[in-house]
């Protein structure tokens, strides 16, 4: 129903190459994340895939079938946009009756959806309003029910969250969980937000430059990062990374250790460094370490760590979480 | 966003704009370089004879072109003066919480929408005229004797009735820029302990500067071509004082028939406005980037 | 206590403004005062300002008169007719620019606008001459094709603006839910560019309503709108200044009432752009 393959997609706008082949097969009914920094072109992938933008070269497959072709009002995918786009001189039921209305539906039968579609999405008592009338909240709502109501092959998401205050993502975020599964319609959900990413996907696509990095589960990206740039992508605060000697010893250009994987003691074997900062959440602690030739190093505990600023600490990384890079920043694993 | 098809339709759609714009520049443009090298005069009849370069040196030396010229510059000058002067001023006093604001702005922003008949005629009629107009009365109520506009001071009454005109046209725009000015910029003087004053050289005034250029520049464009108010009131007398270059081309076109003389002026104007529009151009050019 | 000089502030700002204001409309007022005085009044020494015998005298003479009324439709068929008509040419050239900008699309622009700057005087000849060859001399059809010519650079340069302000996300929403070209025009974009077609026709039919040099150098009597046709009075015989006032008042009023609504299209269709 809404399998979807990119076969070597390009796309280059005059000189400047955005896309750089990608190559992905995303299975019907999963919730996949593009993420990456600024700029690696995962809005465009989704652009690509909508049809909003022609691809320069490659085959993009719905179902089986070739839609690189195809305008985005043939595709049968719905999106949702970052500034929600809703129709302003609509009411909310005339937004998301707006896409039944283009496939010609009968009106009662539209009706019938929009109300479905507004329960579920808790809409009902605004369906008259205009979108002017909303908070962000709800207009970022009666975005997602013009998507659903059209029972698309797949959902796309252009950083749908972006837009709201931090207690209203973390709600939405959830919501948004909750329907993709409760639908089973394919979800492409694009964020620079890595923590979005690992909460919601069920695989997620790593995009640097133009260039899939790594396609797969969160836990694969965590526990297993293909290279330098997901490896330092994933994950927050930053995995640590070491280069030189230090590395060496392990048989690699450089290795790299999260912060939460670093064994923290008064003294012993491992690398020595003076606190610079001390952060104290209560939940968590944050230690930054200046470890001399090894560099700067971050570390977590779980919990409350009595050490402040000036402490001199010894950091010593566990063995089987410690990641290996060759020289070309590619993981090296057995 | 846009496909092949689209950019198609889009070139189509474009088409009868350009082209129709473009035979309006073009046409007219060549026939009067065409007939500037003619000496033809609808009085003579349709005979053409071609004299070359001789209408522009007749024209450019003719002492009415050159009064002309002088007409047109201290109109075109002192409308400016007054209504960028008087212009900013007002702008800022509408920019302060004032009471019943926007019935301020519908009688500010009035004498710009009457259309330039009208206006001459109020002024010369009712205001101007030395015996029963406002003006006159109120001389005599001082003691003065009162004067007698157009003829004692033709071009500056054209003047008085084209600033009138044009003043709502300066103060909305410098309104709208001043409106713009972001307030912190303001308040955050306000801490360094700027007096109003410097507040406005300093940080008022800059802002204003692109603003005013444009109203320089359009005003100019515009008022180069001051024609209505000229014909409905002195029709370009006494003797030359009110006229100006367009009047001149006017007079020479539809009152000598001089067909010749008056192409060669009409390019002369054209040339004029062109040095003024190609600054316009620029600074819009520019906005249109941001 | 700095807060406080604000009550001064709006008490001098309030006097101040209401005095500029007062003095610049005083010419409009007197007009209109003038309108409502006999013919005798409207002349008199000293003038009256306020106590006088009002009468709408005038304005009745001037609707009897056909002469007034015959000018007055010929400006609106001129103004209304050169607008609508440049809007159609406009429209489609404003959105193919503001949806499918090319490299070329900002210099054709700036070239509309600057053929809004050449003066009118300077292609008064051939355009009389042509003008007359081909019959258009004092006909509607001559003045409304010159005033839609030269309106055309404004109303293009307006709309596009206007589209420009159109969200490209609306649109694309609008083509993910499966509408066509057609129907995106139809359902999403002219609602939303509604205000900004309706701005656009307003401040050009002012334009085209007082436009003063082509409707007086190439109408006569049949095709002259009100401008010309006040024009025509310019050397006063007898007592009509009453009269005269009463229809330049009718005139004007429309076009006072539009412009109040025109404001700030005044600013983005007469600098280019170039203020904000």
């Amino acid at each position: 129903m809404g399998q979807i393959t990119l076969q070597n997609v390009q796309k280059a706008f005059g000189p400047v190459h955005i896309i750089k082949g990608a190559n992905l097969d995303i299975d019907d009914g999963s919730f996949v994340v593009f993420v990456g920094p600024s700029g690696c072109g995962k809005t465009t992938l989704l652009r690509l895939i909508a049809g909003l933008e022609d691809v320069t070269d490659g085959r993009i497959l719905i179902d089986g079938k070739n839609v690189v072709a195809v305008p985005p009002a043939k595709r049968g995918l719905s999106m949702v946009f970052q500034s929600y786009a809703l129709y302003p001189h609509m009411s909310v039921r005339g937004n998301i009756a707006f896409g039944l209305k283009m496939a010609g539906l009968p009106k009662a039968e539209i009706n019938r959806k929009v109300e479905a579609a507004a329960a579920t999405l808790n809409l009902t008592p605004y369906l008259e309003r205009k979108p002017r009338e909303l908070s962000g909240g709800q207009r970022q709502r009666v975005a997602i029910g013009r998507a659903i109501v059209r029972e698309p092959k797949a959902f796309l998401f252009d950083e749908p969250l972006s837009n709201l205050d931090a207690a209203l993502r973390v709600q939405m975020r959830l919501e948004v969980t909750r329907l993709q599964k409760q639908l089973a319609t394919t979800a492409i959900y694009v964020t620079h937000d890595q923590v979005e990413a690992m909460t919601m996907a069920d695989k997620i696509v790593v995009l640097n430059a133009g260039q899939i990095e790594q396609y797969g589960t969160p836990l694969e990206l965590y526990e297993k990062p293909a290279n330098l740039f997901v490896a330092g992508f994933i994950g927050s605060p930053k995995m640590n990374f070491v280069n030189g000697e230090a590395a060496a010893k392990f048989g690699a250009a450089t290795i790299g250790v999260r912060p939460e994987h670093l064994k923290i003691a008064r003294g012993g074997e491992g690398w020595p460094g003076k606190i610079t900062v001390a952060e104290h959440l209560g939940s968590d602690t944050f230690l930054y370490v200046d470890a001399g030739a090894i560099g700067t190093l971050t570390a977590r505990y779980i919990g409350e760590l009595n050490l402040s600023a000036g402490d001199s600490i010894v950091l010593s990384p566990e063995p089987s979480r410690i990641h290996r890079f060759d020289k070309d920043g590619k993981s090296l694993r057995a | 966003m846009a496909t092949k098809q689209t950019q198609v339709l889009a070139r189509t759609l474009l088409t009868p704009a350009v082209a129709l714009l473009f035979l309006w520049m073009i046409v007219p443009l060549v026939l009067t370089i065409y007939f500037s090298t003619l000496h033809y005069n609808l009085l003579e009849g349709e005979s053409k004879q071609f004299v070359g370069l001789d209408n522009f040196r007749y024209f450019l030396t003719d002492p009415a072109f050159i009064a002309s010229l002088l007409n047109t510059l201290v109109l075109v000058g002192s409308v400016l003066a007054l209504t960028i002067l008087l212009g900013i001023p007002l702008a800022l006093l509408l920019d302060q919480p004032v009471i019943g604001r926007s019935i301020v702005r519908l009688m500010v922003i009035a004498p710009f929408f009457v259309m330039p008949t009208v206006s001459a005629l109020i002024w010369k009629n009712l205001l101007m005229h030395p015996v029963s107009g406002l003006f006159a009365w109120i001389a005599k109520l001082f003691g003065l004797t009162p004067i007698d506009w157009f003829n004692d001071a033709p071009l500056f009454s054209i003047i008085l009735i084209v600033a009138w005109q044009w003043l709502p046209f300066a103060t909305l725009i410098l309104l709208t820029a001043l409106q713009s000015l972001d307030e912190e910029q303001k308040e955050a003087a306000e801490m360094d302990g700027a007096p109003a004053l410097s507040t406005f050289i300093y940080i008022t005034l800059p802002h204003l500067a692109r603003p005013i250029t444009v109203v320089i520049l359009i005003e100019t464009i515009f008022l180069l071509t001051v024609f209505a108010e000229i014909f409905v009131t002195t029709g370009g007398g006494p003797g030359l004082q009110t006229t100006n270059i367009a009047f001149l081309i006017y007079s020479q076109a539809l009152i000598q028939y001089d067909i010749g003389s008056a192409s060669a002026g009409g390019l002369v104007a054209v040339v004029i406005a062109n040095i003024v529009a190609f600054f316009l151009v620029r600074i819009v050019g520019r906005n249109l980037e941001a | 206590m700095a807060r406080m000089a604000t009550k001064q502030r709006v008490a001098i700002s309030t006097i101040g403004a209401w005095l500029a204001g007062f003095l610049i409309f005083f010419p409009i007022l007197w007009m209109v005062l003038a309108s409502f005085k006999t013919e005798l009044e409207a002349f008199a020494i000293p003038p009256s300002f306020l106590f006088f015998h009002w009468t709408t005298e005038n304005y009745a003479t001037v609707q009897e008169r056909s002469d007034y009324i015959h000018h007055a439709l010929n400006s609106i068929i001129i103004a209304g007719g050169s607008t609508l008509i440049a809007l159609l040419i406009a429209i489609p050239a404003a959105w193919s620019m503001a949806f499918s900008p090319t490299k070329r699309t900002k210099d054709v622009l700036l070239w509309m606008l600057s053929t809004k700057m050449m003066p009118p005087v300077g292609v008064l000849v051939p355009i009389y001459l042509i003008w007359r060859d081909f019959g258009l001399l004092d006909s509607l059809t001559g003045l409304i094709i010159i005033l839609c010519l030269g309106n055309l650079p404004i109303v293009v340069w307006m709309l596009f603006t206007y589209f420009k302000e159109i969200p490209k996300d609306i649109l694309e929403a609008a083509r993910m839910d499966g509408a066509t070209i057609g129907r995106e025009l139809v359902y999403v974009l002219t609602p939303m560019a509604v205000p900004g077609l309706a701005s656009t026709l307003l401040l050009n039919l002012i334009l085209a309503w007082n436009e003063a040099f082509w409707t007086l150098n190439l109408s006569t009597l049949n095709a002259a709108p009100l401008t010309v046709f006040i024009a025509s009075y310019s050397s006063p015989e007898g007592l009509f200044w009453a009269k005269l006032s009463a229809a330049s008042t009718l005139a004007i009023a429309p076009i006072l009432v539009l412009g109040w609504f025109s404001q700030r299209q005044l600013v983005r269709g007469l600098t280019f752009g170039a203020v904000k």
